[in-house]
């Protein structure tokens, strides 16, 4: 009995997740299918036939000439792919410069004004975009460098969730281990470096996972700070690309998929222990 | 002072960037926005006396009134039934998380394809006996919404609902079966009042994540949507290309109270557990 039960649980879930999964899939498919293949499922859509649109779980003649072409062909394409990629790992690399630093100074040290400083990186984490943006407009006019790449990436640089994530870890290196190492004589900042980093390495990984798939997928800051077409990011230019150039648009939706599907291929883990790392309180 | 040390680099960058300029928004918010003369109150007036101002909070509102409990109920069906299952547990916890990863403009095509009237859903409702749902041009489309929130969330919420069950000591359980409880007085005597300060994080986190569905419904409908996904984003950004300033600053300085006002109970719910 209680086995039916489980495998009823089961196939229900199973059916679930693959509703979830659908449009990943579906991207997939799309991205490997001819534009004629496309425009013929599309019709419906594109306003070239009657009736409704058809889509086939695996493309009939599957082909990577739209990857190709897109590669080979689209020197535009190639430039925004670059400007994502650019700004992602910039991002990313101050994030961590900075932000180690802060994130076990938070978790390690006692001084005057801790508590206050850790409450307002709180609630900066937790503050949506719609509240920073004119802030943020304004000072990066007054810097003098709204409309570069550049007004995107120092506001994300000192975001302070990466901080917030990381100090959870580095909170749990046994306080014994440091206190050894102090005997030994070492430093400070030898401390940080050759025990901090090691041991706190994973809420590291964790919060690099985030922070990049947060930046890959960065909408409304590029929107808002960058003018110049040509400055875009990726997630800015997919959905310029019509439907009737429905080849070319999931071939490019494709290129955006892969790096954020191997991420979280080879990362779940570090995926989920960040996630959770906000929900159990300290 | 070492403390100091490491955090200030990082702390200067905070205050420059977020701190100082936001400081700067509230005294705007009290200005006119061209000659920067001091008006009181008035762009807060202008701001709730706004049609368009009452129209998008009342859309972000309803959303989150139906989303939220949604979310947050059937994540927390999920990580449960998955917590005791047997079979695949692993490969269908990925399946959920996946959209987490999914950058939402590499699924914009699909959405489009998904929710046109000649589109895949409709095809399903035509085929299931009902009739085309005009989805981008009704009042339908605040159900697009939800649907992309709740795809982009429930993995994510079903996470923090894992890491709340594991944090419930097993031993509880364990006396609980030898008193011969069933699964179902275990679950609702033990499992959910163990649960009570997740459901407070999980729920204001899930409210924070809601502002981000503005970008499906940007992708999908560019700035102009039906109004019935016309969301508080989509107004700033309007009045950002008008350049009232003066409006954005006072609906910022709102919006934060608002969202200061939620991290500050989840505070004392935390408090309280203590």
């Amino acid at each position: 009995m209680k086995k039916i039960a489980n495998l009823f649980i089961f196939i229900i879930l199973a059916v679930l997740a693959l509703l979830i999964c659908f449009p990943v899939l579906f991207a997939v498919t799309g991205g490997f299918s001819a534009q004629w293949e496309l425009e013929k499922n599309l019709a419906a859509i594109l306003g070239n036939a009657d009736g409704l649109a058809d889509w086939s779980i695996l493309p009939k003649a599957p082909t990577l000439e739209p990857l190709i072409h897109l590669l080979m062909d689209s020197p535009q394409y190639f430039v925004m792919f670059w400007n994502s990629l650019k700004i992602s790992l910039l991002i990313l690399v101050g994030q961590l410069v900075f932000g180690m630093p802060a994130a076990w100074s938070l978790a390690r040290f006692v001084f005057p004004g801790k508590r206050i400083i850790s409450a307002i990186y709180l609630v900066l984490m937790l503050m949506p975009f719609q509240v920073l943006m004119l802030p943020e407009y304004l000072v990066l006019n007054d810097m003098g460098i709204l409309d570069t790449h550049a007004a995107v990436i120092a506001p994300a640089v000192f975001s302070t969730f990466p901080v917030f994530i990381m100090q959870r870890f580095f909170r749990s290196v046994p306080e014994a281990i440091l206190e050894a190492a102090r005997i030994d004589g070492a430093g400070n900042f030898q401390i940080f470096l050759r025990i901090g980093i090691p041991l706190g390495a994973p809420g590291i990984v964790c919060s690099a996972i985030l922070g990049f798939l947060e930046s890959w997928n960065m909408i409304e800051q590029p929107m808002t700070f960058i003018k110049t077409k040509s400055l875009w990011p990726l997630s800015l230019f997919l959905p310029e690309i019509s439907l009737s150039d429905a080849g070319l648009g999931f071939a490019a939706a494709l290129m955006m998929l892969i790096p954020a599907l191997l991420l979280f291929l080879s990362g779940q883990e570090y995926l989920e222990q960040g996630i959770a790392a906000a929900a159990v309180k300290e | 002072m070492w403390g100091i040390c490491f955090l200030l680099p990082d702390l200067l960058g905070v205050i420059c960037f977020a701190l100082l300029p936001f400081a700067q928004v509230v005294i705007r918010s009290f200005q006119g926005a061209v000659n920067h003369k001091w008006v009181g109150f008035d762009n807060y007036k202008a701001v709730f006396q706004n049609a368009a101002f009452r129209m998008a909070a009342g859309n972000t509102l309803r959303f989150t009134a139906i989303c939220i409990p949604l979310l947050v109920a059937l994540s927390l069906v999920l990580a449960v039934t998955l917590q005791h299952l047997r079979l695949g547990k692993d490969l269908l916890k990925s399946a959920f998380l996946i959209p987490v990863a999914v950058p939402a403009a590499s699924v914009v095509l699909v959405w489009k394809v998904l929710f046109h009237s000649n589109g895949l859903i409709n095809g399903l409702v035509l085929k299931l006996g009902g009739e085309k749902i005009p989805w981008m041009t009704s009042g339908a489309a605040f159900f697009v919404l939800v649907i992309s929130y709740l795809w982009k969330n429930l993995g994510y919420d079903m996470i923090l609902w894992m890491a709340g069950l594991a944090g419930i000591p097993t031993e509880i359980y364990e006396a609980a079966k030898v008193d011969g409880a069933g699964e179902w007085k275990c679950f609702t005597k033990i499992t959910l009042p163990n649960l009570k300060t997740s459901l407070y994080t999980i729920s204001v986190l899930s409210f924070l994540n809601s502002f981000k569905v503005f970008r499906e419904a940007w992708l999908v409908a560019g700035d102009y949507p039906h109004q019935s996904m016309y969301l508080l984003q989509h107004l700033y950004n309007n009045w950002f290309r008008d350049l009232s300033f003066d409006r954005i600053a006072a609906a910022a300085v709102l919006n934060a109270l608002v969202v200061l006002a939620l991290i500050f109970l989840l505070k004392r719910a935390w408090d309280a557990e203590e």
